[in-house]
């Protein structure tokens, strides 16, 4: 294998990227306006909530708990009857609905345990769980106090002291910004390859270089090397640039640490790419595996969702993709400052996965070369 | 000129980007007759042939056809339907997966051609063009000739007036380039007026033309008939008259080529053997049992139509191919594939040779020299020295495509020659070079050949340079049908010329292969009906052409099954992967106590959270070190630290602090925790006042969660809703993104530019197929999801199939429109994934709603497709809503609809610019 032939094979392909205007468009787009666009979208933390009171007790209890509820984290409560309840939660208008039933107050002085109703909106899946958390210890800390000053009782003194570590305002633009670099980078090295190697084959160019003294490794090492290359830089740029500079997302950790696990990342991916072409019979099969394979490794990677609440099924099957390993990885050394003495394992689990995909992806080459 | 005009091209200038194709050309073409454009490639023929069918945009200048000027938009639709036109390449226009019936009728339907009157011409011309036993075979498994035969049915469907022809013998073997031209000489004599337009680079053609134009660098050279141009040069044939006609300073240096014999010490060294090759692919045999052997130092031709074999055999010979049956040698030596050893004594230099664009001349030079492996000290001095005897010094640092194709083909052979090899293998080195390029190549080879020993296999299309080897072999169909110096053929065949010998071996094998043919050539060539009169062209909207469009998408759709399986099994799996595997629900969230106090108070407080189904405790936490590394590495989500003296503290009022650190690293995981503890922490602490102030044990009150349309949170129903969306919007935008821009790639969209079918027809066209495809997605998910998933459906059916269908419109059309302004199939797939895949997971409410967005993301939330169409499956899916509901939703994809097909339309070239 000669370096020298991986090393020209290469830089003839940077050439190639250099010369389709377009695509240089779309490379830049995708880690900056679109990384700045999906990270300041982000709602802060639970963000204007809508919800609604059925106060049907009108006592001095539920009023305190009705203005309990203020902004950001939730819009200023709209006092609804009964029956508009279900009509504007059908709607969609209110994702909370709070029903506090005609004698609460004197139930509970009464030490008749009353229930208060809380209706999510259960389709609202992103502020359902996070808001009901919030409400229940709001609603809990309104009555607590109520009661403590009507028996005029000493509270219990235990004060929570709750800290966010390594993001201390739960900011989810930081995170975001870094899960838009994550899918952009997988994204990428998955159609710098993949198309431009079906693009090659049908245009025919791909045959001219069999005649010549290159091995398919080395044609498949060089494409690896230059594509990676691309979006290796692309994504550095656009993490000192966009995340660091033009969003101030503090980094916690060494950035040169997570460049290389972005490189083990991108041959894993490159590999997928090469894979997926030699598998695809053309372009537009291509487009469909793309889609078939892009998404599931940004939905379930757990960059959209957390791990740990995917079945156990699912979680197992994500761990054979690169991206589950990377966002964990990215996700270690950005925001929790790890060292490579914590994060060896998740680069030991894409250093294998890399290597599995290359073979793989290598034998698939050689046959569709033939 | 006496005749009536035809077209009048004045001062007509056309530029691509730097490169001059049209300088300044006027020109009356009379009509009626057949002209002919004469010239080597790259000289401006097909721009000009373009030009004057309308396909191109003109630049400069006035180009009048058919008594109006092409420039204006309505003469052009007016008159398209009496122009036809065969652009260049083989079957450029055609469509491989179609079978040669559907591609005509293809046509016939873009003409406007009722059933009636397209079946009875396309038996007419199949018959005509001796196709009719291929009516069922598909387009892209034809050969070269039939495949042109194909194109010209396709150009005379509608009985044109104007016939353009753009090299159409380019690749055809010599047989079939003559039925084709007898076949144009019949088509004319049935219908005189038809006026002919034909671009060749084979001189010998443009002999039997009314008229020729000799063409050279973007300029008219001369014309006049083709004994004008011989008597005016004083020439005795056209090759010979075309190199007179070129200006002083193209012929200069200019002298015969003259191989002189080989050398009579010949050592009778073998330097290649084919020994009974075969080559099987499938059951097709591409070579079938092929043998020669070739001398040191000879110049070995090799002759036959495109697809014939050659290339494989040269493959096979090169070890690229491992042969099915028999034996290649080299030098004696067998030839073994893979060998790298071999690559480095051969020099090949392939048909379409793709000299790297975006390499300098020297770059190409020195990145193949660094490939063979040379010393890269000697690199410098081979580079030079090769650039000397090619003739590329002034062009050392010119880009290639800069260059003119002489000299391209110069520095191919040139890159070829790199590392001296002993063998040099050339696929068609001189298509489309003009003739003086071509002999001042030959004379190269022959020095190559006499001077240096070395051995040459060469394949030509050009009888005159077949005639220079020292021997020649013709193939046909993966056979060889005779091998022998080019005298000695004419001699066995006792023919007049080479190329009368070789149509006369050919017509022998052809005749042997196709006995029961033999009855369907002996039927008379009918004559081809008239096609009825012309519809108007001028119409704006045309439902036969726009449905001849769709036919022909979902033809190709049907006949791509990998494509079809993908979209919908693919659908289903991906709905069943991400609605089962995405669960907002988070729970199995670790967490671990760093205990100081260790008593029966604390522990209480610890197991309150690890009795919750949302909490896994891990091993308790040691010290603030472990703590610290143990939230760093991602093991924990929550620690809780009690401080010591806490049991003793609560019990006895004082004030106290419990510390809860949550790993921020995940911000909406984070939240959730967050409200969780807190909660927690209330309870327990109204609990112990209870137990502290001597009350119940009853709690205060309750709180009762009751999440609606979904009460038992599981992940299916409530993400289901969300993912139909999702993958309505990427399958089938991603089918629609390549639709337009793959046509332009691989050059059939020349059918639109050239066709009366308007921008409005070739969209709608264009898009219905994958409308109904996605509908039938649509039909499947949501069976799927009600069926097999048992996701609860309890809305109005009926609203959600009307939003559905309205939403896969939307999300086709930008598909299109992706596709429309696109100019490469990677840019498309790109463009694709990052205009759906981002907005439609991140803005259009799946997780956080479109109301809590901010900035642009959430101008994007509000206008983008998925965000309504999301409402709707979410409200009719578990919301029990029927239209009168989301009435509201329905608006902003009603609204989406006429704006896409506006951008598409606009956006769309109805010419090539």
């Amino acid at each position: 294998m000669g370096f020298g032939n991986i090393l020209q094979l290469g830089i003839k392909e940077l050439r190639g990227v250099g010369r389709d205007p377009m695509l240089i468009v779309l490379i830049l787009y995708s880690f900056t306006v679109s990384i700045y666009t999906a990270s300041r979208a982000q709602p802060e933390t639970l963000n204007r909530a809508v919800i609604s009171i059925v106060d049907e007790d009108r006592s001095p209890v539920s009023s305190r708990i009705a203005g309990a509820f203020y902004p950001p984290y939730f819009l200023t409560p709209q006092l609804i009857s009964q029956a508009e309840m279900d009509s504007r939660m059908d709607a969609g208008l209110d994702t909370f609905a709070l029903n506090i039933p005609p004698n609460f107050q004197r139930d509970l002085l009464a030490g008749r345990s009353p229930e208060i109703q809380l209706n999510i909106d259960a389709t609202r899946v992103g502020q359902a769980f996070t808001g009901s958390g919030y409400i229940q210890s709001i609603v809990s800390g309104e009555v607590n106090e109520f009661l403590r000053r009507y028996r005029g009782a000493a509270a219990v003194p235990v004060d929570l002291v709750l800290r966010a570590r390594f993001n201390q305002e739960l900011n989810k633009s930081w995170f975001a910004s870094i899960n838009n670099v994550i899918s952009s980078i997988t994204m990428l090295a998955i159609i710098l390859t993949g198309a431009a190697l079906i693009r090659e084959r049908e245009h025919g160019t791909i045959e001219h270089l069999l005649v010549m003294p290159v091995t398919p490794t080395e044609i498949m090492l060089s494409k690896i090397w230059s594509m990676g290359l691309i979006v290796l830089v692309a994504s550095g740029f656009s993490i000192v640039v966009i995340v660091q500079g033009l969003l101030a997302v503090p980094i916690e950790g060494s950035v040169p640490l997570f460049m290389a696990g972005a490189a083990l990342h991108l041959v894993a991916t490159t590999c997928l790419g090469i894979f997926l072409a030699t598998v695809a019979g053309s372009m537009p099969q291509f487009g469909m595996l793309l889609m078939l394979v892009l998404l599931p490794l940004q939905i379930l990677s757990g960059a959209t969702t957390p791990r740990e609440s995917m079945p156990a099924i699912i979680q197992d099957i994500m761990l054979a993709a690169p991206n589950t390993h990377f966002v964990m990885l990215a996700q270690s050394i950005l925001f929790r400052g790890a060292g490579l003495a914590v994060v060896w394992p998740q680069f030991a689990a894409l250093l294998a996965i890399a290597t599995v995909f290359f073979v793989l992806s290598l034998r698939r080459f050689k046959s569709f070369l033939r | 000129m006496t005749a009536p005009l035809l077209a009048r091209i004045d001062r007509v200038a056309l530029t691509y980007g730097r490169t001059r194709a049209l300088d300044g050309i006027s020109l009356d073409i009379a009509a009626g007759g057949m002209a002919g454009l004469i010239g080597p490639d790259g000289v401006g023929k097909s721009s000009l042939l373009s030009l004057i069918a309308g396909a191109r945009v003109i630049q400069q200048g006035r180009v009048e056809v058919l008594g109006g000027n092409m420039a204006d938009g309505g003469h052009r639709r007016r008159v398209c339907p009496r122009i036809a036109y065969m652009p260049q390449g083989l079957g450029k226009n055609l469509y491989p997966t179609l079978s040669v019936f559907e591609n005509i009728d293809f046509f016939g339907r873009l003409f406007g051609l009722n059933r009636r009157q397209r079946s009875r011409r396309i038996a007419g011309l199949l018959a005509s063009t001796d196709l009719a036993r291929f009516a069922d075979r598909p387009a892209g498994k034809l050969s070269g000739g039939m495949k042109q035969k194909l194109s010209l049915c396709c150009a005379l469907i509608h009985d044109p007036d104007l016939l353009i022809l753009d090299e159409p013998t380019t690749g055809v073997d010599p047989l079939s380039r003559r039925q084709f031209w007898e076949l144009i000489d019949r088509l004319r004599a049935e219908r005189a007026g038809m006026s002919v337009l034909v671009a060749t680079a084979y001189m010998e053609e443009a002999a039997r033309f009314d008229w020729l134009v000799a063409m050279d660098a973007g300029r008219v050279l001369a014309t006049g008939t083709p004994a004008e141009l011989l008597r005016q040069t004083g020439s005795a044939t056209l090759d010979d008259a075309f190199i007179r006609l070129l200006p002083e300073a193209k012929r200069n240096g200019h002298r015969a080529v003259v191989i002189p014999p080989r050398p009579a010490d010949d050592d009778g060294e073998i330097a290649i053997e084919a020994d009974h090759l075969t080559m099987r692919f499938g059951d097709f045999t591409a070579v079938d049992d092929v043998s020669f052997r070739i001398a040191r130092g000879e110049i070995f031709g090799f002759l036959g139509s495109n697809g014939c074999g050659k290339t494989t055999t040269m493959k096979m010979l090169t070890g690229l191919l491992p042969a099915s049956e028999g034996t290649a040698r080299l030098f004696g030596k067998t030839v073994d594939a893979g060998d790298m050893e071999v690559r480095r004594r051969v020099g090949y230099m392939s048909q379409a040779f793709s000299l790297y664009g975006e390499l300098t001349v020297e770059q190409n030079l020195d990145l193949h020299a660094r490939l063979f492996g040379l010393a890269p000290a000697t690199i410098p001095d081979r580079i030079a020295a090769m650039a000397e005897r090619f003739g590329l010094r002034e062009a050392m640092d010119a880009m290639p495509d800069a260059l003119p194709l002489g000299m391209r083909q110069r520095l191919s052979l040139a890159v070829a020659m790199i590392h001296a090899p002993e063998i040099l293998i050339l696929d068609e080195p001189t298509s489309g070079v003009d003739p003086v390029a071509r002999d001042g190549f030959w004379r190269i080879l022959a020095d190559l050949s006499r001077r240096d020993g070395v051995t040459i296999f060469v394949s030509t299309h050009f009888m005159n340079e077949a005639e220079r080897c020292d021997r020649i072999s013709l193939m046909h169909a993966g056979r060889v049908l005779i091998s022998d110096t080019p005298a000695a053929i004419v001699e066995k065949r006792a023919a007049a010329s080479l190329d009368d010998a070789f149509v006369a071996c050919l017509q022998d094998a052809v005749d042997e292969a196709a006995v029961p043919a033999s009855v369907a050539e002996a039927i008379p060539a009918t004559p081809v009906e008239t096609a009825p009169p012309r519809a108007a062209g001028g119409s704006f909207f045309e439902l036969r052409r726009m449905l001849a469009y769709a036919r022909l998408e979902s033809l190709e759709l049907r006949r791509d099954p990998i494509r079809l399986t993908l979209a919908l099994v693919g659908s289903v799996i991906l709905m069943f992967v991400i609605g089962y595997g995405t669960n907002l629900d988070v729970e199995n969230l670790s967490f671990a106590v760093l205990d100081r106090d260790d008593t029966s108070v604390s522990r209480d407080y610890a197991l309150r959270i690890a009795g919750s189904r949302y909490f896994i405790e891990k091993p308790p936490i040691a010290s603030y070190d472990e703590l610290d590394r143990r939230l760093r590495n991602g093991e924990l989500s929550l620690a809780i630290e009690i401080p010591p003296g806490f049991g003793r503290d609560v019990a006895r009022g004082r004030g106290v602090e419990i510390g809860a650190w949550i790993d921020g690293a995940l911000p909406s995981r984070a939240e959730t925790v967050r409200g969780y503890v807190q909660g927690m922490h209330a309870q327990w602490l109204a609990e112990k006042a209870r137990t502290l102030h001597g009350r119940a044990a009853a709690d205060d009150f309750q709180l009762i969660a009751r999440f609606r349309y979904n009460p038992t949170v599981a992940s299916l129903v409530a993400m289901v809703p969300a993912v139909i969306p999702l993958l309505l919007m990427m399958i089938p935008a991603m089918l629609t993104a390549l639709s337009i821009v793959r046509e332009k790639e691989l050059g059939s969209i020349i059918n639109f530019y050239v066709t009366p079918v308007t921008r409005t027809e070739f969209l709608l066209g264009k898009q219905v197929p994958y409308v109904v495809l996605a509908m039938l997605n649509f039909v499947l998910l949501t069976a799927f999801a009600v069926f097999v998933f048992q996701v609860p459906f309890t809305g109005s059916l009926p609203t959600f199939a009307a939003a559905g269908l309205l939403y896969v419109v939307v999300t086709t059309s930008m598909g299109l429109v992706v596709s429309s302004f696109m100019t490469s199939q990677i840019a498309a797939i790109f463009g694709t994934a990052l205009l759906t895949l981002i907005p439609a997971v991140q803005y259009s409410g799946m997780i956080d709603p479109v109301s809590s967005l901010q900035g642009a993301g959430a101008v994007i939330g509000r206008i983008y497709p998925a965000t309504h169409f999301m409402t709707i499956a979410r409200g009719t899916f578990s919301k029990a809503l029927d239209f009168h509901d989301l009435q509201g939703s329905f608006m902003p994809l009603l609204i989406a609809i006429p704006v896409l097909l506006a951008l598409g339309n606009l956006l769309l070239r109805k010419q090539e610019t």
